[in-house]
């Protein structure tokens, strides 16, 4: 069980590390939303459903997608 | 502040920072040990005395349930600030035909087929936030979420007129406002503010942990009704709203 919840925190530093190093905002939207995607499998390994959940739900589909909106209206006044 | 500035700012504060993290994280019981005094406790209470399946739906809406009370605020507030940020401005209008994006034919079926259950289980995430992980928070953003894939299916027009913008404001209101009027009926009939006043039934049934399913339900709505609003403000200033000097591309 250790083994998985260190390979999880793995993966979860690793997609965080590329959120951090991807420089289009259109592009980091959708790392986000992998981001997000690792965090819930971190939540789900530690025994915390709950969270894993809000965090499917908001981090992986409501934020990214207000991203994705901000980035186009603003894109569009260029 | 220059780069310079914040790589410097950076080395100071990061050795002082970390020697007093690891400092305090010392103290913590080890981790994967049995030592929960406060687990032990909650869990007690939520199972032995108020039958909630679900400790973590018994500490959020029953045991903690004025934290949850400031949380639900902290959501409500945002939602306005949003949609009071992204209203229309002066030198904005509203184009009379808003561009249907094209969309792929299997991406509208899989909208179509998505929404119901996705509805379906927004609705047993909330009814069941008692029993099994999830609750008001969770189900009601799966609710709104749920509710979009009819924008992701190219039905944006449809989806603005079904639901008016100020019908959910009411509802996303007298969510919130339920949820304080629980907790004053709570003062009254418990003792307490949000105090557990209803029968608790018995571990496991649908209809147990007394107010738990009930602050889940009021919660759930206002959630759903929250961030829709706030996908709404977006949407709006994306796709319907232009400068009235644009001039829309040949």
């Amino acid at each position: 069980m250790m083994l998985v919840i260190v390979l999880a925190l793995g993966l979860v530093a690793l997609t965080g590390a590329v959120v951090v190093l991807t420089r289009d905002p259109a592009q980091q939207a959708v790392t986000l939303s992998v981001f997000g995607l690792t965090l819930t499998i971190l939540f789900v390994t530690v025994q915390a459903p709950d969270v894993a959940l809000s965090q499917l739900a908001i981090g992986t589909a409501v934020v990214p997608l207000m991203i994705m909106l901000t980035i186009r209206k603003v894109g569009g006044r260029r | 502040m220059s780069r310079r500035a914040r790589v410097v700012l950076f080395a100071l504060v990061a050795p002082v920072f970390s020697v007093l993290f690891v400092l305090a994280a010392r103290g913590l019981p080890s981790f994967g040990s049995d030592f929960h005094p406060y687990g032990d406790r909650a869990v007690t209470v939520a199972t032995v005395q108020r039958a909630s399946a679900n400790v973590v739906s018994s500490v959020n809406f029953d045991q903690r349930a004025v934290d949850t009370l400031g949380e639900e605020f902290i959501l409500f507030g945002s939602v306005i600030g949003t949609v009071v940020l992204l209203r229309p401005s002066p030198e904005e209008r509203e184009i009379g035909h808003p561009e249907e994006g094209r969309v792929l034919p299997t991406t509208r079926l899989a909208g179509y087929l998505l929404l119901p259950v996705s509805v379906l289980v927004g609705c047993y995430v909330i009814a069941h936030g008692q029993l099994s992980p999830g609750g008001g928070f969770q189900g009601g953003v799966v609710l709104a979420t749920g509710w979009h894939l009819l924008y992701v299916a190219g039905r944006y027009a449809a989806l603005r007129r079904a639901v008016p913008q100020t019908v959910l404001e009411v509802i996303e209101s007298l969510a919130v406002a339920a949820f304080v009027a629980l907790g004053v009926a709570g003062l009254g009939l418990g003792g307490g503010f949000l105090a557990n006043m209803l029968p608790t039934g018995s571990l496991g049934a649908l209809l147990s942990g007394g107010t738990v399913p009930v602050i889940n339900a009021a919660i759930g709505v206002a959630v759903a009704a929250a961030v829709v609003l706030l996908l709404a403000a977006f949407l709006e200033q994306t796709i319907i709203l232009r400068r009235a000097d644009h001039q829309d591309p040949p």
